[in-house]
């Protein structure tokens, strides 16, 4: 009962800050104001994210698939670069370790935006990078032009997201029996055989976190393709932010939200499918 | 025990939200069509001003952050700015999220919007001296034809920025971004300003419609154009433009004409043009909304802002055309000469405001929406 107690604090917490919000996110969604300030129930927000067209284009949908490409491409960026740190620095010894962990969340303590907007004069044209490429190719023309380019963008959010992949697979990494790996030694697996059907099988739930909190940010974020891509990349949080922000159409803004919220669902019951299947393979092969 | 208080908690909530919708509908014109004056209000006070704090919002940049401190010093009165960077992000922060505000910096078509739903604060004028500084050019404004609500604070045109060693041929005129022959050839080197009524509108007017248009096909044939366009423009940014335009980050870019000043001032290859088929002319100015609560402290500052000392060191440090007359005098020369400070004949000439367009502007952010949407291919 008293261990009940204790949790109250978090359930009201919750409550005002994530039940409330949801049902009045789902509320404007499914309604529309008019002129005239009569609020009705409609689902014209839904069709207009579906079949709006200007110039033979679904806009928002064409919206959408940017928006998944981007966040699948920089999670696959984030895993094919984040696995391995995870890796190498399961294998380093202690105080390695701490200083690799300490470089990697040390970032993290700036604030978003501004490790965003630093990017800006590293990467532009008379920036950092190509002022010292020009000057060692001894050329007067930038020699990496990407900014404001999809290059920017996917650039911006592997860089902000890659502590998300890493810790996750890292923990997951840590926690294994390394008494298993031998015991696939012991029975005649080589290094790359151990690998592949010990390691990166007991690895699997870190590497599913890991694509849940970087894929959907991915989608999500608004700053990045407003900072890096010179609102030229309007992802599916721009639609939200500028519905918001801009137009001050919350019904819109909150339908956009609602469809986000379902993707996410959707591709976290897909995942959890994987998660699980794992377990079970671990579980028969233990 | 537990279920009943999470159901009391979340009746609670729920009846907390009703209200919110009861707010809502103060957003529409109508819903305080017989709202009258709401003026007046905030008079009670007064005797305890050293405990006053006024809340200004106010542009990025836009005054010199040293008259807060004078200001403090004379009167006792902190005054504490945040900063918005459209006039929709500003309506939409008071309005929608009804955050409180005693003076606001909007530009004249927001001030006429802000006027017509009753939330603004008639200035008492006798509170208000040095509105006797005033430049002739702000005795009428169309925006607030009876003089009632707006102090003049800036104004300026908006036009192109253009780096002569990269930009040839240059005209005064919107071709330089619209037109291909002049336009295409410095595809990747071009900043269009990301705000829906200044990018549509400078196509708008390039396409010889008003840009204040409420047809909405001349609204797509601007639309249009600006995606049409996308391929030679390098980003849409806002006041980054100008950073960017010092460093050689593009040969043109949209801007105001005090923020071209300012990336002339730090780089002698730029030059500003002010279009010949017409630009918006705005006018800044200090308003009180309705809700204050300290009316009197707001007009002792919108006072102390249009007093000329203050005045000429806020346009030193900003760079914008100042609207006092008297500190204009006291201005240097050589910027008085300049057209990019203080533009005169056929460059004031071209300049045209910006007017509400009433429930036709939500078109505007639709249609520039969905440029941004297009344009990145």
């Amino acid at each position: 009962m008293i261990k009940r107690a204790f949790a109250y604090p978090y359930i009201i917490w919750m409550v005002i800050f994530i039940v409330v919000p949801l049902i009045l996110v789902g509320y404007y969604a499914i309604t529309v104001t008019d002129f005239y300030g009569y609020t009705t129930f409609s689902m014209a927000n839904f069709r207009r994210f579906f079949t709006e067209q200007v110039m033979g284009n679904r806009v928002f949908v064409s919206v959408a698939t940017r928006s998944l490409r981007l966040a699948l491409q920089s999670t696959l960026l984030c895993f094919a670069i984040g696995y391995p740190v995870a890796y190498i620095m399961t294998r380093k010894e202690y105080s390695e370790k701490s200083v690799l962990i300490f470089l990697l969340l040390a970032p993290m303590w700036m604030n978003f935006l501004v490790r965003t907007y630093a990017w800006l004069t590293i990467l532009e044209r008379n920036g950092l990078i190509n002022n010292v490429l020009m000057r060692l190719m001894n050329r007067d023309t930038p020699v990496i032009d990407i900014l404001y380019t999809d290059a920017a963008v996917l650039l911006g959010m592997v860089y902000n997201f890659l502590p998300f992949m890493i810790l996750p697979i890292y923990t997951s990494l840590k926690k294994m029996d390394p008494r298993l790996i031998e015991a696939a030694q012991d029975l005649g697996a080589g290094g790359f055989n151990t690998f592949l059907r010990v390691v990166f099988p007991l690895s699997i739930p870190g590497v599913v976190s890991g694509i849940t909190m970087v894929f959907m940010p991915g989608a999500a974020t608004f700053v990045i393709s407003n900072l890096l891509g010179g609102r030229q990349f309007f992802l599916l949080g721009n639609v939200v932010e500028s519905s918001f922000i801009q137009q001050g159409d919350w019904h819109f803004g909150s339908a956009v939200a609602v469809l986000m919220m379902l993707m996410m669902v959707a591709s976290m019951v897909v995942l959890s499918f994987f998660d699980k299947g794992e377990n079970q393979g671990r579980s028969a092969m233990i | 025990m537990k279920k009943v208080i999470l159901a009391a908690i979340l009746l609670a909530a729920i009846i907390g939200f009703a209200g919110c919708g009861n707010n809502d509908d103060d957003v529409t014109p109508h819903a305080n069509i017989d709202g009258g004056d709401t003026a007046t209000q905030g008079n009670e006070g007064g005797s305890d001003a050293a405990a006053v704090t006024l809340h200004a919002f106010n542009w990025g940049w836009f005054h010199d952050p040293a008259i807060e401190q004078i200001f403090y010093e004379e009167t006792g009165i902190r005054v504490l700015f945040e900063f918005y960077p459209t006039n929709q992000e500003m309506y939409n922060r008071i309005v929608m999220q009804g955050a409180e505000f005693d003076i606001l910096f909007p530009s004249d078509y927001m001030i006429e919007r802000l006027i017509l739903e009753n939330r603004l604060a008639p200035i008492n004028w006798d509170n208000v001296p040095n509105r006797a500084h005033l430049h002739h050019y702000f005795d009428h404004l169309d925006f607030d034809p009876q003089g009632r609500y707006a102090a003049p604070y800036k104004w300026g045109l908006f036009g192109i920025l253009y780096n002569r060693t990269m930009v040839s041929d240059m005209q005064e005129s919107w071709n330089m971004l619209f037109h291909e022959d002049y336009a295409a050839p410095h595809a990747g080197n071009i900043y269009m300003y990301a705000s829906a009524r200044d990018s549509l509108g400078s196509a708008l007017r390039w396409l010889g419609y008003s840009h204040n248009t409420t047809d909405l096909r001349e609204l797509h044939a601007a639309r249009d154009l600006l995606i049409h366009q996308g391929p030679w423009v390098r980003a849409y940014l806002g006041d980054e433009i100008r950073d960017s335009m010092i460093a050689g980050g593009a040969a043109m870019a949209q801007i105001f004409s005090g923020c071209a000043f300012f990336a002339m001032s730090e780089n002698a290859d730029l030059n500003f043009v002010v279009p010949r088929e017409g630009t918006q002319l705005f006018i800044d100015a200090m308003v009180i909304p309705a809700t204050t609560r300290h009316q009197a402290e707001a007009e002792m500052f919108i006072n102390f802002m249009l007093r000329p000392d203050i005045a000429l060191m806020n346009a030193e440090w900003v760079m914008y055309s100042t609207t006092n007359a008297t500190a204009l005098e006291m201005l240097p020369q050589e910027w008085r000469d300049m057209q990019v400070f203080w533009p005169t004949g056929e460059n004031y000439e071209r300049g045209y405001s910006f007017r509400d367009l009433g429930a036709f502007r939500n078109e505007f952010y639709t249609a520039y929406n969905l440029v941004l949407m297009m344009v990145g291919g």
